[in-house]
């Protein structure tokens, strides 16, 4: 900065810091209702800092589900699903938008406009405006609870498509005009030079999608009625709807634990790659 | 923009977006067009037999105070989800923008809500503010407030809105930062030579060229607040006490699936999306004119 302002300077800090506090309050809670046993968190004031049942508490979810009650499944298995779904997500999307994207860059072929806007109009209708006719659609294709009911009405995105096409659109016409002259096909030329370019495009989509897929809510909720193919999101916020009279928050909210972990760990292992793809995706 | 070098091949573009045109015409144009459809039939609550009605389940609709009420509401939420989000994470950005020591560390945290879906962003928000246990509602109770989001409404809908604004703020966040860290730093020493203050070197430089930023995060925040918030109500309040959380598209998978009334959730689906492409339509407009800034 070009000044020195001390009090200013502390006047940030203090405003970050009070809101880094407020960001983090519900994460840390979670966390602390996750190590203590079940009496401990049915009395209020419940307490601020973690008690001793972590280990016990997580191993209880992993292995049985919640309270091993009927119509509970043990987390490892709606961990995998989840598993599963934000990555047939992620690389799903990934696949059919880069491909789609170097067919309406790199030729002219009639209808491509046609497509270009078709592919643009899903931008605009999310899962959630539509929910009776697609879920409809995916009943009539005999698609309820199965992994491709779970993550191919989810792949087709506009998003991933316009970023490619962007990224396409600046990469220089003098490699295509080379790869033209030493006689490469269409095929070797994407695979070769622009696939290799295209990388960090990727990584960044990849991890958003991730995310995205990861965080699915309603879609898994409404195609899902076997336990066996619960994600863990929809999975915490059924059991935490359960109304009832003794509620165990410790589980419970081990359970959300183990939902945050997955995507928070991605964004912060690859914060760099995700700042880049949030910014660029949305732009 | 188009190339200017391309390849020629007859067939192959048309392999090549095949597997997006297959899905997106399956599982996109088919259901919306049948929300369409569905939308100008009365079922018969025995099932089976459908009549075409014209536009009764609109007329039907928007004669009903109900979906008034829920509109209403969700003009309410949209801008207090809208308004809150973006000032407070404009402010975090300004603030962590002027940070040199610690700000990494700072940053780390603030993008964590990102991570977390909205449906658990819900259960996390519904534990601080349980009746029962809530931490929050013990300190508040502590000072005198009674706060119980299960029986009042407009707490119920307070509540909604900061675990709506929770699980945005750090997108928001990123976005202004990144284009705090885009404006010149000439720009800014400049003013400061002049004798220009920090509030007035904000409101005067810093604030106009964030401009298109905040435009494009408004429109954002309010489809996330018509949208992406579904989450948030489902795992907190499901639309209630009563109708108090009931937004639009709440309403939609209610009278759906819950109340088996698809006319009438057909033609709330359609309004939504008519909603939806206005404004995804103003968004592109802008866009389309911020690139000549």
């Amino acid at each position: 900065m070009v000044e020195n302002r001390p009090w200013l300077t502390f006047f940030s800090h203090l405003t970050v810091i009070v809101g880094v506090i407020i960001i983090a309050f519900p994460i840390w809670m979670t966390f602390v209702a996750s190590t203590h046993d079940q009496a401990t968190m049915l009395q209020s004031p419940v307490p601020l800092w973690p008690g001793t049942h972590l280990l016990e508490n997580y191993r209880d979810v992993l292995v049985r589900g919640y309270e091993g009650r009927p119509g509970t499944v043990p987390l490892y298995v709606t961990l995998t699903n989840s598993l599963v779904m934000a990555l047939g997500v992620a690389i799903g999307k990934i696949l059919i938008s880069i491909i789609s994207a170097f067919a309406i860059v790199y030729f002219r072929f009639p209808l491509r406009m046609t497509f270009f806007w078709m592919i643009f109009v899903t931008l605009m209708l999310p899962v959630e405006v539509r929910i009776v006719p697609t879920y409809g659609v995916v009943a009539n294709l005999g698609m309820l609870d199965s992994y491709p009911g779970l993550v191919i009405p989810l792949i087709a995105s506009a998003t991933a498509t316009f970023l490619f096409r962007q990224f396409f659109l600046s990469v220089p016409d003098e490699l295509t005009e080379a790869a033209r002259v030493d006689g490469a096909s269409p095929m070797r030329f994407f695979w070769d030079i622009l696939l290799p370019m295209s990388r960090t495009s990727i990584a960044a989509l990849f991890v958003i999608q991730f995310i995205y897929g990861w965080n699915q809510y309603l879609w898994p909720l409404l195609i899902t009625t076997k336990e066996s193919f619960y994600t863990i999101v929809m999975n915490v916020s059924r059991q935490a709807n359960v109304v009832d009279a003794t509620p165990s928050w410790n589980l419970l909210m081990a359970m959300a634990m183990l939902a945050m972990l997955p995507p928070v760990l991605v964004v912060m292992s690859m914060q760099r790659l995700f700042v880049r793809g949030l910014v660029e995706t949305e732009k | 923009m188009e190339k200017r070098v391309v390849f020629n091949e007859r067939w192959l573009p048309y392999l090549l977006v095949a597997p997006q045109m297959i899905i997106t015409l399956v599982f996109f144009f088919w259901p919306s067009a049948q929300a369409m459809w569905q939308s100008v039939l009365v079922e018969d609550a025995f099932g089976g037999n459908s009549k075409f009605v014209w536009f009764e389940n609109f007329v039907s609709l928007l004669s009903d105070p109900n979906y008034y009420d829920s509109a209403r509401l969700t003009l309410i939420f949209s801008a207090l989800v809208a308004s809150i989000g973006l000032a407070v994470s404009l402010l975090l950005a300004v603030m962590a923008d002027r940070i040199i020591r610690g700000a990494s560390i700072y940053k780390t945290i603030l993008i964590w809500p990102y991570a977390v879906a909205p449906a658990v962003a819900g259960v996390l928000w519904g534990f601080l503010f349980n009746p029962s246990v809530g931490i929050v509602v013990w300190l508040l109770h502590g000072i005198g407030i009674d706060f119980n989001y299960v029986m009042n409404g407009n707490q119920a809908l307070l509540l909604v809105v900061f675990a709506s604004v929770w699980a945005q703020v750090s997108y928001n966040f990123l976005f202004f930062l990144a284009g705090l860290q885009s404006i010149p730093k000439s720009l800014i020493e400049a003013a400061a030579i002049d004798g220009a203050g920090p509030t007035r070197r904000f409101w005067d430089i810093v604030f106009p060229l964030l401009a298109p930023t905040g435009f494009f995060l408004l429109v954002i925040n309010t489809l996330y607040s018509l949208v992406g918030t579904f989450g948030v109500i489902a795992s907190l309040t499901q639309g209630g006490p009563g109708q108090a959380t009931n937004i639009l598209v709440y309403k939609v998978y209610n009278d759906g699936f819950r109340g088996q009334d698809l006319g009438s959730s057909s033609a709330q689906s359609v309004i939504l999306m008519l909603l939806m492409i206005l404004l995804t339509f103003v968004q592109f407009r802008f866009v389309e004119r911020r690139i000549h800034y």
